[in-house]
């Protein structure tokens, strides 16, 4: 099939970006959204011109590295799909589609495609772990836990911090990705422990990194290629107040 | 021979690792915080390292290439995590652990290593569990374990189809802890350029800021290598795509002995390639020859569709050919009878390179909840990529490069022959033999990260506590940031016609058709001056696009690429040399009547360990022995 890009061109940080327009022909169906993007490259390179810059790493929708708006939405237009999953037959012939990289005053451009995520690791850094070092565990079967407390800790395990939530959301609010993890480690006695200060400090981290706020408009979830639940938010919101009235 | 010394203990093989263990030094508290180490990587082995030598008060330094340590490679992993936890009673151990990886190694690890591994495996469960990781459970709580990789007891610990990730989460939020607690500084977007040797000890390392395109020098008492593995040298992989060998490449040149690097794992079950375009080879996991049964029409180049094919004119080759194991034989075995029958041309699929993987007869006998059950997610990725649905029409398959159990040579310390510069998880060679085993990586890469790296460069830097901070304006420094930055400039100034791409793409064939899953000595010695005029090709008409000084992905790639040239040729070399076939190894001239593979212990019963002798020289070849007292060597049959 033949298509029509527009892609987000920006040298680095510091310069203004703007849309290029790129017809591409003979763009196979079986191709994945990345690799239609290898072939655009190919050409490019051939014309002398600059490839487009994006991240990758596992092709395989689990390393969370390839975060891109695709046609206005994050990670294109396949539910629950990352944009390496996403495959060309999702696209007919003649279509025009856009490709820009996420919006997020905490996610600047650094080039073309790519943005910054190390916020995402500073959260992370402010508690997003539990404390043990390695050799102070018991027995693994030590710690009995509730299946269906181990389920649903996987399935908010499931995040793979690729910031799709961030940049589905209109107030650019981190909290999606933080429920994930304060849920998730909630649900096991372990996590217990630390759960006050870990909810406490990853929320006041998402502030000063300039997050916005959530006002519940369920973007994030629709747009959570892995399908994480705002559920994990109202759990989210219940630890954050019992916390705070402790204080 | 001196180069090789295994450091060894004797004794009892289960005695070892605790009287190795009580002989190493310390290092007091106080001291460690004026030791610097550098780890390289932060996948399992990376994480499990840099996280477990900041908590016991070292100043770590961690490099990766990519934006967060928890995109590594390690997160790809799906099917398991192996432990001798027994916690299924059906009678595992230490022992039996321990034997399974031998022998599916097909007898070429040393038995020492390969206990080890397992004796450690157990509290490397305990404590991902401690740190989180969510393992599937039980009704009562306990966590679940299933069998995995054919083998007879049921040992493996999973969190659905992604314990990678789960497992890398959980040794991430680790690291995490430390990077908070100022014990490791992070430094990702780096690509490892050099490693620094200063009288003959690894003290630093080059690197690229893969943003600014700056060369940096960082220095250390000791270095880590936690690089992975390098299966993407045949362009087409399971692997991520970033994946490369650039950072064992490196050490290799500088003194660090490659051991048995055509050691190379295909995996049975990829999804084959559709497109020519195609980047990457899905891995579909072991788990589904669980259930699937693996087949082919009997007529060549049958062109109806699969459904449409009665009974008696498929032939379900691995259970003709293996009525013992059937489709659950190991995967080199699995991997060469599916080239068997589309070299024979019974291949499926427009380009004849596959073969179905059919859930038919499970779904009837099971139902397709049950069915959905165990592989919904893997059904789904398969859907999604090949718009067929696995559950109306078989799964199309086909082997792909997986694994590398060769790598750095280590010693029982996990060092290099560069003191100084150790090699843990997929980059050493030291566990997996010939081939390894489903669900053993994960637990190789943390149990070197977390329990035995930990006490070894301990013993080491034992002897380092009056050595000052290494400056680094040495001229070693100098003279490998001078190197790194002439490279760069090489590679920018050849201005040619083909991408670093394309060179990979060609060079990948050239290593899939000669150097893959089927050797001899004719392929292999046309392999080499293949590759040789392939590389010279590259030097000529290479072309990067853009600067140094600037993100510049054409760059990095063309960097990796080169390295590969090199690496390919050792691969070749060493399966030329072995004239045996083990495990993943198949020497065509070495086969049994039935066309099985034929170990020669009596000649080849060895590590091959290569050092690098320079530019355009031949590597020399070492050999370390391996001596098996505890078990019997035996033919691997499945019949
Ligand atoms: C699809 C797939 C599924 C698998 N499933 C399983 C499984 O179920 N069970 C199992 O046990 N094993 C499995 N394996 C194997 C296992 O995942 C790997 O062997 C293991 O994760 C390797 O871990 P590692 O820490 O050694 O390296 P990796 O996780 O590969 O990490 C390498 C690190 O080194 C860094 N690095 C590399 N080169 C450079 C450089 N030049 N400069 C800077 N940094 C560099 C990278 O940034 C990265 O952080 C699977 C493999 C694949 C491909
Ligand atoms: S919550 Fe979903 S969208 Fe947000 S980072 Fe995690 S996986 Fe991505
Ligand atoms: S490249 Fe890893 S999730 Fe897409």
């Amino acid at each position: 099939m033949n298509i029509k890009l527009k892609i987000w061109r920006q040298p680095n940080a510091k310069s203004k970006g703007r849309f290029e327009t790129y017809p591409l022909n003979d763009v196979s169906s079986d191709m994945s959204f990345l690799e239609m993007l290898d072939y655009l490259n190919n050409n490019l390179i051939k014309d002398g011109k600059e490839p487009v810059a994006f991240e990758h790493d596992c092709r395989e929708g689990i390393c969370g590295s390839c975060g891109m708006y695709i046609s206005g939405r994050p990670h294109g237009p396949q539910h629950k799909t990352t944009t390496c999953e996403l495959h060309m037959r999702e696209f007919k012939d003649g279509d025009t589609i856009t490709v820009e990289p996420w919006r997020a005053a905490s996610f600047p451009v650094i080039k073309d495609l790519i943005v910054d995520r190390s916020a995402f690791d500073k959260i992370m850094q402010a508690g997003g772990f539990i404390t043990i070092n390695a050799g102070a565990a018991q027995d693994a079967n030590a710690i009995l836990v509730p299946k269906k407390n181990a389920d649903e800790a996987f399935d908010s395990a499931t995040c793979i911090g690729c910031g799709a939530c961030v940049a589905a959301c209109k107030n650019t609010s981190a909290m999606l990705f933080i429920a994930a993890k304060v849920t998730h480690l909630a649900l096991f006695p372990q996590g217990k422990i630390e759960a006050e200060q870990r909810v406490k400090s990853m929320v006041a981290k998402m502030d000063e990194l300039g997050f916005g706020g959530c006002t519940n408009t369920r973007a994030c979830e629709a747009e959570c290629p892995k399908g994480i639940s705002i559920s994990n938010i109202a759990k989210l919101n219940r630890e954050f107040f019992v916390a705070k009235l402790k204080e | 021979m001196s180069k090789l010394n295994s450091k060894i203990p004797d004794g009892p093989l289960a005695d070892k690792w605790t009287k190795h263990k009580a002989a190493l030094k310390l290092v007091n508290p106080a001291n460690k915080s004026k030791l610097d180490i550098i780890v390289i990587g932060t996948g399992l082995g990376g994480s499990s390292s840099a996280s477990s030598l900041g908590e016991l008060g070292y100043n770590v330094k961690v490099f990766s290439y990519q934006d967060s340590p928890r995109r590594a490679h390690s997160v790809a992993a799906q099917g398991g995590i192996n432990a001798a936890k027994n916690y299924k009673n059906d009678n595992d151990s230490v022992y039996r652990l321990f034997y399974d990886m031998i022998k599916g190694g097909d007898f070429r690890a040393r038995e020492a290593n390969v206990y080890r591994a397992a004796e450690v495996s157990n509290l490397v469960i305990d404590h991902y569990t401690a740190l989180g990781v969510p393992f599937a459970r039980d009704y009562g709580g306990t966590i679940d374990n299933r069998s995995f990789g054919g083998v007879q007891v049921s040992r493996t610990f999973y969190a659905k189809g992604q314990t990678g990730q789960q497992c890398l989460v959980g040794a991430y939020s680790a690291l995490t802890r430390q990077i908070k607690a100022g014990t490791v500084t992070m430094y990702p977007l780096r690509e490892l350029m050099d490693i620094v040797v200063v009288d003959g000890k690894a003290r630093g390392i080059i690197t690229r800021n893969m943003l600014t395109g700056e060369v940096e020098r960082h220095s250390a008492h000791a270095v880590v290598l936690a690089t992975g593995g390098y299966g993407t040298i045949y362009y087409l992989s399971t692997l991520a795509l970033n994946s490369n060998a650039s950072a064992a490449w490196k050490a290799h040149r500088k003194g660090a002995l490659f051991a048995n690097p055509s050691f190379v794992q295909i995996h049975p079950t990829s999804i084959p390639v559709l497109n020519s375009y195609q980047s990457k080879l899905t891995l579909m996991s072991e788990s589904l020859r669980n259930d699937g049964r693996v087949w082919v029409p009997k007529q060549q180049k049958d062109p109806r569709k699969p459904n449409d094919i009665p009974e008696e004119e498929r032939d379900y080759y691995l259970e003709r050919r293996y009525p013992a194991f059937g489709n659950l034989v190991p995967r080199d075995v699995a991997s060469r009878a599916a080239k068997e029958r589309c070299d024979a041309g019974f291949g499926v699929g427009s380009t004849g390179l596959s073969v179905y993987l059919d859930f038919r007869d499970a779904i009837k006998k099971k139902g397709k909840k049950a069915i959905e059950n165990s592989y919904g997610n893997l059904f789904d990725m398969y859907e999604k990529i090949s718009g067929e649905s696995p559950y109306e029409t078989p799964m199309r398959i086909y082997p792909a490069g997986h694994y590398t159990m060769g790598g750095l040579w280590v010693d029982y310390n996990l060092m290099t022959t560069v003191p100084g510069l150790y090699a843990v998880g997929e980059s050493n060679f030291s566990d997996h033999g010939a081939n390894r085993l489903g669900a053993s990586s994960l637990m190789q890469c943390s149990g070197d990260g977390y329990f035995i790296l930990p006490y070894t460069i301990t013993d080491y830097l034992a002897d380092d506590i009056r050595t000052p901070r290494i400056q680094t304006n040495l001229p070693e420094f100098e003279k490998a940031e001078k190197e790194a930055k002439d490279r760069i400039n090489k590679l920018l100034s050849i201005n040619g016609k083909e991408t670093a791409t394309s060179f990979h793409k060609r060079l990948g064939k050239i290593m899939w058709d000669y150097c893959g899953m089927v050797r001899n000595e004719e392929g292999l010695k046309k392999a080499l001056v293949l590759i040789k005029e392939l590389e010279d090709e590259f030097w000529k008409n290479l072309k990067v696009t853009g600067t140094n000084e600037e993100l510049n992905q054409e760059l990095e790639k063309a960097g990796r690429v080169a390295d590969f040239f090199e690496l390919g040729k050792l691969l070749c070399l060493d399966a030329l040399n072995r004239k045996e076939s083990c495990g993943a190894h198949f020497r065509e001239e070495s086969q049994t009547d039935t066309g099985e593979a034929k170990r020669n212990d009596d000649h080849y019963s060895y590590v091959a360990a290569w050092e690098y002798k320079g530019e355009g020289q031949e590597p020399e070849l070492h050999k370390e022995e391996l001596r098996f007292e505890f078990v019997k060597l035996q033919e691997r049959s499945y019949k």
